[in-house]
């Protein structure tokens, strides 16, 4: 019965949703911080960056992701910012 | 000097109990002078699954509390002389006994026995923290289910921040008709997600529940579940053992079949 069903559905088996949503759980299960801590984490990398570069508060993101080493041999947990720069201001400040 | 390993899982029900029984009986089996801790105060199980139930005079709380030597605690099997038991307190809970006083006595037992096997409770509260204080390695056993394997990473981060030596998974209850059929992760899938390696795959057996009724585990016996145990066990030893073939004599049809899912 289940290769026709399969077949049919052409689409995600149940093994295959399984696996995805544990990667998902457990990557931000490994994340070291707590929720709270990230927020702290983040408004001190704002604090910080916003010394050097006029950056877009709102559209900052930063999480701890599972990332492909360069070399291919494994992953490892990063830490992934994404952070806008303002467009139009000079991004170098002089202190 | 022995080894003491902890075997552990996180969630319960996955088969830690099982596991311990079958893995301490093929090591005995093997040779080996072994003994088996029932680490999970206030709940019995290890001792119904050895069929030893009846022979319990002292328990792992009167060692440790002095009420007793450990010899005169320590159940002899049924059928292996060279393999014992060491059941846990029903009376007390698992602030009976702290993790200091379970690595002494892990350390006592290591001058004289090849193997100490800790079946961990579930949970990772003080019954774990107890079961992984004395341990040189760990096994991990794991169920192909999310829930299962969810509680598997946090029990190995757990074991890698105790600074546990060695961490090996075991893949327990595995239905490789599931499996192929797309419905069940493989132990492939499993060893990905939790990315350690791996030591055993077991079967889901119906062999084993009926072991269970009878108080004798299976290891060693001609059923799956009872060949991959004694595998485990032969890996345990430092061996090479190549996996089961799981599946089972296929029909033509199905075999058939099979072509077309892939």
């Amino acid at each position: 019965m289940g290769f026709i069903s399969n077949f049919f559905k052409g689409s995600e088996n149940s093994s295959d949703v399984a696996k995805n949503r544990l990667k998902v759980a457990i990557t931000s299960d490994r994340a070291v911080c707590s929720p709270e801590l990230m927020e702290q984490m983040k408004n001190d990398i704002i604090e910080v960056i916003s010394k050097y570069l006029d950056i877009d508060t709102e559209g900052l993101d930063i999480k701890v992701t599972k990332t492909e080493l360069e070399d291919s041999s494994g992953t490892i947990n990063a830490l992934l910012a994404n952070i806008p720069i303002k467009e139009g201001s000079r991004n170098f400040r002089k202190r | 000097m022995g080894e003491v390993i902890v075997i552990t899982s996180g969630k319960g029900g996955v088969g830690k109990t099982t596991t311990t029984a079958n893995v301490g009986t093929g090591l005995a089996m093997l040779g080996k002078k072994v003994v088996l801790i029932d680490t999970d105060i206030g709940l019995r199980n290890l001792d119904v699954v050895m069929g030893l139930e009846n022979r319990i005079v002292y328990n792992l709380v009167d060692v440790v509390e002095n009420n007793c030597r450990i010899k005169q605690a320590l159940i002899k099997d049924k059928r292996y002389p060279n393999l014992y038991l060491l059941p846990s307190a029903q009376t007390k809970d698992k602030t009976a006994v702290t993790p200091e006083q379970m690595k002494k006595l892990a350390d006592e037992l290591r001058e004289e026995f090849d193997y100490i096997l800790m079946d961990c409770p579930a949970g990772i509260e003080q019954g774990f923290k107890n079961a992984i204080a004395g341990a040189d390695r760990a096994l991990v056993v794991t169920t192909p289910e999310v829930s299962a394997v969810r509680d598997a990473d946090r029990i190995i981060g757990l074991l890698e921040a105790n600074e546990i030596g060695q961490t090996h998974l075991i893949v327990n209850r595995l239905r490789t008709d599931m499996v192929r059929e797309g419905n069940m992760m493989s132990s492939d899938d499993v060893v990905e997600i939790l990315a350690i390696d791996l030591i055993g795959v077991v079967p889901d057996d119906e062999q084993i529940v009926i072991a269970t009724n009878n108080g004798e585990p299976l290891v060693g016996s001609e059923s799956k579940a009872g060949k991959a145990y004694m595998n485990i066990c032969n890996r345990i030893l430092g061996e090479d053992v190549p996996y089961l073939d799981l599946e089972e004599t296929q029909g033509f049809f199905k075999r058939f079949a099979s072509i077309f899912k892939k």
